[in-house]
């Protein structure tokens, strides 16, 4: 592999690791290992952790993505792998 | 106008439209019928997947499951969403920059091995086939309910649908289609909810309502006075588990990878023209599921307090009209077992006088909160949409796993192009007898097979295509011999402790290993087909230096069209 396309990789790889992170967070931390400790927190009518489990781990899913697409984009152009 | 009139109306616009679509936009050459052309927008594709994705029971079930199992519900929700996030980060790029039709020609390619390729085609129609029989009992109950038509004239009309445009349009046939199902389905879903979230809360968002106090003037919060509800009548409080946190972790990961590792879900992603376009549409597609995905739990919620509020503790004679009208689908009923005249809802199975069936939270809805006629039709024309864009897209993969997979790249090499393309119409054509047969004798473990599919797609799939793009060193022996390991242990597990095939009685809850449920088990057995393939890789021969290059060029998105076009 060129130097080139070596260094597009690690840079993807890191931003995977790092965005699955925070998809774990979101889902298995906040929604269900740490949801009763959460729970105590609420926000208007929600306990913080059931929010998470049935509302806001699936909105942050969304935005991973999106940021995933947004940072990918900006790779390919840097590394000149636009299509 | 009746509801009876204005479903015939709806239904028949929509099929009408359906069929249209198909026609427009016939295949004409085996790229067309297996992957549209490879030339789909992002959007299309986007809207496509999300009507793929969301099949009868998302639509009509998912919120009634929810509305009774409360937090518990949120494995579905994180599960059937989460996944998507996999999906784009880890699969759809790479599978794009691949380039080939089906997952099966992935594993063929990248395995090098004609032996790798048909475990994989035999594991996409093990998984296919387990949650396509389900969805054609699902036309068939939708078609039945609304339309009053018995359960097999349901399924024979579906199937005379489906295999119109499936044969008919291939791939690009059922994109187009499921665009247009889209619109339906997210439609007929949203209008009741937002009409329900505004009467009961006064919020029309129903993702706000759900958290807001009720316009009652109480000035309760919803989610509060469920909870107390639920612990009146001897529930779990409804913002709480009742299952264990290890087995909702173990169900929501098994869920979610088995959602990455579906092929029909996977396969949408060779539609579009570029790597860039297969990111975005993971990206739309998930917006457009979670549209749906965040209403479910807010109806769930209005669904089960209006349902306490009006039914629980109430003279019988002066239930609500809704309530004569589904009590003769069987959905709903009320035995007087104390003969009281009062209907005595409670969680104590002796006690209990109220008998509700998970769907009617979804299809009784717009009749609780006195919607017009035409939105209960639209919700009949919603779960027919749903219904039927996913048995198609199943249909799809099943059909090129055989015509493709099979014929073309083992069995008979030579075909020509107008061969195949004939032998993907007729294979098409197979799997809707195949499906419909199995939607008129559903076999005793409908209920088993959506959980097996998943378990099956996290356990055989997943980890050999993860393991081929991110791990260069990964060779056949490895990959093959953790797919076997992964699919046999789960068609075990499921056998023994889901349908009780081994033992006498089905083995109680205290017999699952380390407390895990038949459901959650497909992340167990995901990691013992990761270990086993790296172990085996260990101590096999190493991955050919083509192959390594092959990965290669599969993790770079330029270099225009495929890596590889001479299929």
């Amino acid at each position: 592999m060129s130097k080139n396309a070596t260094k597009y990789w690690k840079t993807n790889v890191k931003y995977v690791s790092i965005l699955l992170f925070i998809w774990f967070i979101v889902s298995f931390g906040a929604g269900i290992i740490f949801k009763e400790e959460l729970d105590v927190i609420t926000v208007g009518g929600f306990k913080l952790g059931f929010w998470f489990a049935q509302q806001g781990s699936m909105y942050l899913f969304v935005i991973i993505i999106f940021v995933y697409i947004f940072l990918m984009n900006k790779l390919d152009k840097k590394h000149g792998f636009d299509e | 106008m009746s509801v009876l009139t204005w479903t015939y109306i709806l239904v028949g616009i929509t099929f009408s439209l359906y069929i249209g679509i198909a026609i427009w936009s016939k295949a004409s050459s085996t790229k067309d019928f297996y992957v549209a052309g490879g030339g789909v927008s992002p959007i299309a594709n986007g809207m496509a997947t999300a009507a793929d994705w969301m099949s009868a029971a998302s639509f009509i079930s998912m919120a009634g499951i929810i509305s009774f199992s409360g937090y518990d519900g949120a494995v579905y929700l994180m599960g059937w969403t989460g996944g998507y996030v996999l999906l784009a980060l880890l699969l759809a790029p790479y599978l794009r920059k691949f380039g080939k039709f089906t997952v099966p020609d992935f594993i063929g390619d990248r395995y090098y091995s004609n032996k790798a390729r048909v475990v994989a085609v035999i594991c996409a129609l093990l998984v296919s086939f387990t949650y396509v029989a389900g969805q054609m009992r699902g036309v068939g109950i939708v078609f039945s309910r609304f339309l009053e038509v018995d359960i097999d004239t349901g399924v024979f009309i579906g199937m005379a649908i489906v295999l119109f445009y499936a044969v008919l349009g291939g791939m690009k046939g059922i994109t187009y289609t499921q665009v247009a199902q889209y619109c339906v389905l997210i439609f007929a879903f949203m209008v009741p909810a937002i009409f329900i979230s505004f009467q009961m809360t006064g919020n029309p968002i129903p993702q706000l309502g759900f958290g807001s106090e009720l316009s009652d003037g109480s000035g309760m919060y919803l989610l509060d006075k469920l909870d107390g509800l639920n612990v009146e009548l001897g529930f779990n409080e409804y913002t709480d588990n009742t299952k264990s946190m290890l087995d909702i972790f173990a169900i929501t990961l098994a869920l979610m990878v088995g959602t990455a590792g579906l092929p029909h879900v996977i396969v949408r992603f060779f539609t579009v023209k570029k790597v860039k376009d297969a990111r975005k549409s993971a990206g739309i597609a998930l917006l457009l599921i979670v549209i749906l995905y965040s209403t479910a739990p807010a109806v769930a919620a209005f669904a089960r307090t209006n349902l306490i509020d009006s039914l629980s503790g109430i003279y019988y004679l002066d239930v609500p009209n809704w309530f004569k009208t589904w009590e003769s689908t069987g959905l709903i009923s009320f035995v007087d077992l104390n003969l009281d005249g009062i209907i005595n809802y409670s969680a104590n199975i002796n006690t209990n006088e109220l008998i509700v069936d998970k769907d009617i939270m979804v299809l009784a809805n717009p009749e609780i909160a006195n919607l017009p006629n035409w939105v209960i039709a639209l919700v009949a024309a919603g779960g027919l949409a749903a219904a039927l864009s996913t048995a198609a897209g199943l249909l799809l993969v099943i059909s090129a796993s055989v015509s493709h997979d099979l014929i073309k790249k083992v069995i008979n090499p030579k075909i020509t192009e107008k061969g195949e393309l004939l032998a993907a119409r007729l294979s098409a054509f197979g799997a809707v007898l195949v499906a419909g047969y199995f939607g008129i004798n559903p076999p005793g473990f409908v209920a088993a097979v959506v959980a097996l599919a998943f378990g099956l797609a996290a356990a055989s799939f997943f980890p050999a295509i993860i393991l081929g793009i991110f791990y260069k060193k990964m060779n056949k022996e490895g990959a093959v011999s953790g797919m076997i390991a992964g699919t046999l242990l789960m068609l075990f597990y499921m056998c023994k402790y889901k349908l009780g095939w081994f033992d006498a009685v089905i083995p109680s809850k205290s017999d699952w290993w380390f407390g895990i449920s038949p459901e959650g088990f497909g992340s167990l057995a995901m990691c013992v087909n990761f270990i086993v393939s790296l172990v085996v890789s260990k101590f096999t021969k190493p991955t050919p230096e083509h192959i390594k290059l092959l990965v290669e060029k599969i993790r770079i998105p330029s270099g225009v069209g495929e890596v590889n076009n001479s299929h």
